[in-house]
């Protein structure tokens, strides 16, 4: 293991909830907020920030920010990178802490849609026009494509997606801060208005507005600053590799390739000296149900199929062995592409730091080691 | 009747209906359309290649709301439509699906035609491809 003067840990949080908000409220000025609740959280000012990286996908230039939050001549960062956007300014500001660039940064992510499914431009994305043209350049077919093709393969049945989506409801209704509060049957999930079968409109996340920070210390000042800082252990990003299956792929190859979420958890899971079975609490992307239950075994919290009976007995509610998603995810808070993945920080660190509220983890192991580090015993 | 390919691109020919696609010459990987380098080796040495036109479902969905553009809207207004991946055996394609959803399935044998999108310049339909399971249609 690394030094603790070359780590670096999470020493204040700060979230503008996300949702649907008063149309002249900007995704900037939700970025500003969030900003601000993080360094209050942390108790240090914007004028002790050494270095900052900021995300949004459609609502500005985050580096702007400066402009309200003060004109300190801090180094700013603009990342722009789908819906891993937050989480490569978390990535970026930390590596900034590593090389020595600062004591303290600050990452957010903010980002404020229009209702309804995303529009994407095929030339953005190396397609010719035909491909939007003929209506299969679309987020959502995708989703389903793929959530069939694995649950065929792997033996499991669509209703795990009503389960999936009725768990993410129920930790909302328990999330002061989530968008959707109000629990779902998996009756009503699985019977609501079909948007691309298998997957019917509550078993898809929904582009919303909001956003989310962190502010970032070297872990040797961290506990100067936070009664309970979490380190962050590793972070690791990746791009597909020839045959995973992504979205808008007019083709794939006959030999299937795995996710870049395998290679990005193997890789994280080696720098931080841990293993899949170590994680007491996850957060999965869950752009829709069917990603979360791939995402458990992409990222090795379960082997592919497992999930039938770890979902269908409850283990991933916020009371079972391997809570996942304990805010409502995607499903419940919607998803302000350039805000999400930090959201998904802020809700294990309040987990770790015990300040979850009524969607507290409950632990069933030992909690004499430090949050970060804790093994199953 | 005439009609015009929404890419000429797309295909080798539109009657029979054939696919054009690319494959390269030194690890044999078949893509769809044609594209200059390999996804797989990266080496620059595509050649032309016509796809089968003939495959079975690999997945399917049904897209049930009308998309926002550049999707275009057909003329007598949007109507839900199939669209899946069709494994051609060296390749597997995203496509349009037609017929009922109440009857695909993976591994459902399929065949390529040709799918009216809307009225060209000079009012002869342009279109695009499409499977439709090998049972059904003339």
């Amino acid at each position: 293991m690394s030094s603790t003067s070359d780590q670096v840990s999470i020493v204040g949080v700060g979230l503008h909830p996300f949702g649907r908000h008063d149309p002249a409220l900007t995704g900037m000025a939700m970025g500003a907020q969030a900003s601000r609740l993080a360094l209050a959280d942390a108790g240090v000012s914007w004028a002790d920030i050494g270095y900052a990286v900021g995300g949004s996908n459609v609502s500005g230039k985050p580096d702007t920010l400066v402009s309200v939050l003060g004109l300190t001549g801090v180094p700013f960062v603009n990342v722009r990178n789908g819906c891993a956007t937050a989480g490569v300014a978390l990535a970026t500001a930390a590596n900034a802490i590593r090389a020595g660039e600062t004591d303290l940064a600050l990452a957010v992510g903010f980002d404020k849609h229009a209702r309804g499914a995303f529009a994407a431009s095929p030339a953005d994305y190396g397609h010719a026009d035909w491909y939007g043209e003929t209506g299969l350049m679309i987020t959502t077919q995708f989703f389903a494509m793929k959530d069939r093709r694995y649950l065929h393969a792997h033996g499991l049945n669509d209703r795990l997606l009503a389960q999936v989506a009725a768990k993410a409801f129920r930790c909302g209704e328990l999330n002061p801060d989530a968008w959707r509060r109000k629990a779902l049957s998996e009756d009503e999930i699985m019977r609501a208005r079909v948007i691309n079968p298998p997957l019917t409109q509550y078993m898809l996340c929904s582009p919303s507005e909001g956003a989310a920070a962190v502010v970032l210390a070297r872990s040797d000042r961290a506990a100067d600053l936070c009664e309970r800082p979490v380190r962050l252990a590793a972070v690791a990003k990746r791009t597909r590799r020839f045959g995973s299956f992504e979205v808008f792929a007019p083709w794939l190859p006959p030999e299937a390739g795995q996710s870049p979420s395998v290679d990005a958890a193997r890789a994280v899971f080696a720098a931080a000296g841990l293993a899949p079975s170590d994680v007491q609490v996850a957060q999965l992307q869950d752009t829709d149900a069917g990603a979360e239950i791939y995402h458990m075994a992409e990222t090795g919290l379960c082997e592919d199929g497992a999930q039938q009976q770890l979902i269908e007995e409850n283990e991933t509610a916020p009371t079972g062995r391997l809570p996942v998603n304990t805010d409502g995810g995607c499903l419940a808070n919607g998803e302000p592409v350039g805000a999400s993945g930090l959201r998904q920080v802020i809700d294990i660190v309040l987990q770790l730091q015990g300040r979850a509220g009524a969607r507290r983890w409950v632990s069933r192991t030992c909690t004499a080691r430090p949050a970060s580090a804790r093994a199953r015993s | 009747m005439t009609v015009t390919a929404v890419d000429p691109a797309l295909f080798t020919s539109l009657d029979p209906p054939r696919l054009a696609g690319s494959r390269c010459a030194a690890c044999g990987t078949v893509t769809f359309p044609a594209q200059a380098g390999c996804a797989r080796c990266a080496r620059q040495d595509m050649a032309a290649v016509e796809l089968a036109d003939r495959g079975t479902l690999w997945t399917w969905t049904v897209q049930a709301f009308e998309p926002k553009a550049p999707y275009r809207v057909p003329e007598g207004g949007f109507t839900p439509y199939g669209v899946g991946y069709v494994d051609l055996g060296e390749v597997i394609i995203e496509a349009r699906i037609l017929g009922d959803p109440a009857g695909f399935e993976i591994g459902l044998p399929m065949r390529l035609t040709l799918l009216p999108l809307w009225p060209g310049p000079d009012g002869s339909p342009v279109v695009t491809y499409a499977f439709q399971p090998a049972g059904e249609g003339v």
